[in-house]
């Protein structure tokens, strides 16, 4: 997995508009009591998802199935630290976001999965959102290295952390591979830490 | 770029190397484990056939799935997706040599509430837990990080996550805390002033009066919702306060050894010289308790003030977050939360469910009922604040009350066990978060509140400013003052 360049992820889109948006409603708690991430694709918003009956509601996630790019507003992912979140989109279909903020964690996450996560302003990403209700299947192409949003007529220049275009782009986001290498400078940090030596 | 502050200090001792992404490589001098996020990280390294690196820097109890009821504690557990997750742990610690405290130990109960007591949090560590609540550690001047799953794999391989440095923002908390005003409200009066996503890219340092004044256990209920604000981590400077606390405590060296750790820890405050990235100032003179009355940890106000509406928010996502919030709340802009009909009163969590804030709620409690028709449930945070409160007899308190005195476990601050809201009731919760179906129902409606504020609340029936069950000298509000304010 460590050697996956990743420098363009592309497919239809599906916008889920909203500021906010946390990880009780991404990934409900309830559904966490597994030990896999295997399942996690069907509960992904569960709750949004479905009506009093438990049908599936009008939801953008039920009206654009086999989108690849998800388009969000402010501080998505905010609240609790749960990979289960971006693991469901990520296993819903997902393989890159774009929104005008995203919460550290679940920006983190992101990055742990090879997901990028691409920021741009309000105007541009609402346009977007609208761009794909009207155009459903409309192509939207992500350029890491560019931080460029390409969809229709229109190029979006927007923003991609340093260390997570890094990361993408020298398909390293693999951080255990990355860091199990130094071990032995680990070792030596701890043996300086005073409670560490002291135990 | 801050310097000199304790962040930059911990950072630069558990600073490994940079990472060709531009990231640090940070050691974790402290990971704690639960059963929700861990098993997949485990299955990883399984996978990769790579041992565990530290295993005595780990820690593991059950928190999330715990059940609270006394009989259905029994193994195996009756909820079978629970029982498969806690045997999982279990399997995955046992291997690995990692301390587990279950429910046999007399330890168990949440991370964020286990480790302080025992000792294991200390000032000038690195502290991560797939939790994102890991904030809490910070009350002893740490750094406390929540991760999610792939980096709890990178601590378990490598004693490290990869991490860049944020900045970090001084908050000076000014005044004194008036009568029936706590620690809960310092962190929600931060968050209503500064925002739910003021904190991002920031850790908070909190200091100044109000918060030297308090307690290591108001401590770490400020850190506890430093997330809440958008705040991965914050913490505060440790003093005599924190020094005393940890003496003595299961983890911490005695003797000369204990008076070794204090020079380091000492050494690890921020300077006289320290330069932060910014400075916010936070006045709690005079301020009430505070109660959400949103979806929101932002969504919060001091009792005296009324519901805000929409059209008082400057920013288009404030007004339409405030106009979900109304209708999911079933509110009234310019109403007072006093008088807010409350179904089910929930004690406990990492933020509010140790002792102290037992102690607080049962001297509302004594002699009172729980108002009819009320459901109301006391969870301590762990086995070990279970059982000093039932040394002070502290429980009979609730039981008389007509609580039901509960196990440790997370609980209904998340309904991972059968905890949980039924349909649209409204609770009154000591928790921290009030998301749209955060207390397991999706109608279910949550009003944040200090644990005082909580058994006021299960009292009436309804929300209520605890400072009426004061002294009679102690000011109170009710919804008709709030009201004619509003008018």
């Amino acid at each position: 997995m460590s050697e996956n360049h990743i420098t363009e992820v592309g497919g239809t889109g599906v916008p889920i508009p909203g500021d906010d948006i946390d990880t009780d409603q991404i990934l409900p708690a309830r559904f966490m009591k597994e030990v896999t991430f295997d399942n996690m694709a069907d509960y992904l918003f569960y709750d949004a998802r479905r009506d009093a009956d438990g049908e599936f509601n009008d939801h953008p996630l039920n009206r654009f199935e086999g989108a690849s790019i998800a388009v969000v507003n402010t501080n998505f992912g905010c609240g609790s630290s749960r990979e289960h979140a971006p693991q469901a989109m990520m296993r819903w279909g997902v393989d890159g976001v774009v929104g005008e903020s995203f919460a550290e964690i679940f920006a983190d996450n992101c990055k742990s999965l090879g997901i990028p996560a691409v920021t741009a302003s309000h105007e541009e990403v609402t346009h977007l959102q609208e761009w794909i209700e009207d155009n459903p299947d409309g192509e939207i192409e992500i350029d890491v290295e560019e931080e460029t949003v390409t969809y229709g007529e229109n190029v979006i220049e927007g923003e991609i952390d340093d260390a997570m275009k890094e990361a993408l782009v020298d398909g390293i986001w693999d951080t255990t591979t990355l860091m199990y290498s130094n071990l032995s400078k680990v070792e030596e940090t701890a043996g300086k830490l005073p409670y560490v030596t002291s135990d | 770029m801050s310097e000199n502050t304790l962040y930059d200090n911990v950072w630069e001792n558990h600073k490994v190397t940079e990472l060709p992404n531009g990231q640090d490589q940070l050691f974790i001098g402290l990971h704690l484990i639960h059963e929700v996020t861990s098993p997949q990280a485990f299955a990883m390294l399984r996978e990769r056939e790579i041992d565990i690196a530290f295993p005595e820097r780990n820690f593991a109890t059950t928190d999330h799935i715990a059940p609270t009821e006394e009989a259905k504690r029994d193994r195996p557990l009756q909820d079978e997706e629970a029982e498969e997750m806690l045997s999982a742990l279990e399997r995955n610690v046992s291997e690995a040599g990692i301390t587990f405290f279950g429910f046999e130990s007399g330890k168990q109960g949440i991370t964020h509430v286990v480790a302080p007591e025992l000792g294991l949090s200390q000032p000038g560590m690195t502290v991560a837990c797939g939790d994102s609540h890991t904030a809490t550690h910070g009350a002893f001047g740490s750094i406390g990080v929540g991760v999610g799953t792939s980096q709890i794999r990178d601590i378990l391989a490598t004693g490290c996550i990869a991490a860049d440095k944020q900045k970090v923002r001084r908050i000076n908390v000014e005044g004194s805390l008036g009568e029936g005003v706590y620690a809960k409200d310092i962190i929600m009066k931060i968050i209503k002033d500064l925002g739910v996503d003021g904190g991002v890219g920031h850790v908070y340092e909190y200091g100044g009066p109000a918060i030297e004044a308090l307690d290591m256990e108001g401590r770490l209920a400020v850190c506890n919702m430093s997330i809440e604000g958008g705040a991965r981590a914050g913490y505060i400077n440790p003093d005599q306060t924190t020094y005393d606390y940890l003496e003595g405590r299961e983890y911490v060296p005695e003797g000369e050894e204990f008076e070794e750790l204090k020079k380091y820890w000492e050494s690890i405050s921020s300077g006289a010289d320290a330069v932060y990235d910014d400075e916010v100032t936070i006045d709690m003179n005079d301020v009430d308790p505070l109660v959400t009355w949103g979806i929101n940890p932002g969504q919060v106000i001091e009792v005296s003030e009324p519901i805000p509406a929409p059209e008082d928010f400057e920013s288009r996502t404030d007004r339409e977050a405030a106009e979900q919030a109304l209708e999911h709340m079933n509110l009234e802009a310019g109403d007072s939360m006093l008088g807010y009909d409350v179904d089910v009163a929930f004690l406990g969590t990492c933020t509010n469910g140790r002792v102290s804030d037992f102690k607080i709620a049962a001297d509302i409690l004594e002699g009172r009922q729980v108002a009819d028709g009320v459901r109301a449930l006391a969870v301590p945070g762990s086995e070990t604040v279970r059982q000093r409160c039932e040394e002070l007899g502290i429980d009979e308190t609730f039981i008389e009350a007509g609580f039901q005195w509960r196990r440790a476990g997370c609980s209904m601050c998340l309904a991972m066990n059968d905890d949980s809201l039924e349909g649209d009731e409204v609770c009154a919760s000591s928790s921290n978060r009030n998301f749209i179906g955060r207390q397991g129902s999706k109608e279910g409606r949550t009003v944040l509140m200090s644990p005082a504020m909580v058994a006021a609340a299960a009292v009436e029936g309804e929300v209520t400013d605890a400072r009426r069950f004061f002294d009679e000298e102690t000011p109170t509000v009710t919804a008709n003052d709030v009201e004619e304010v509003a008018d």
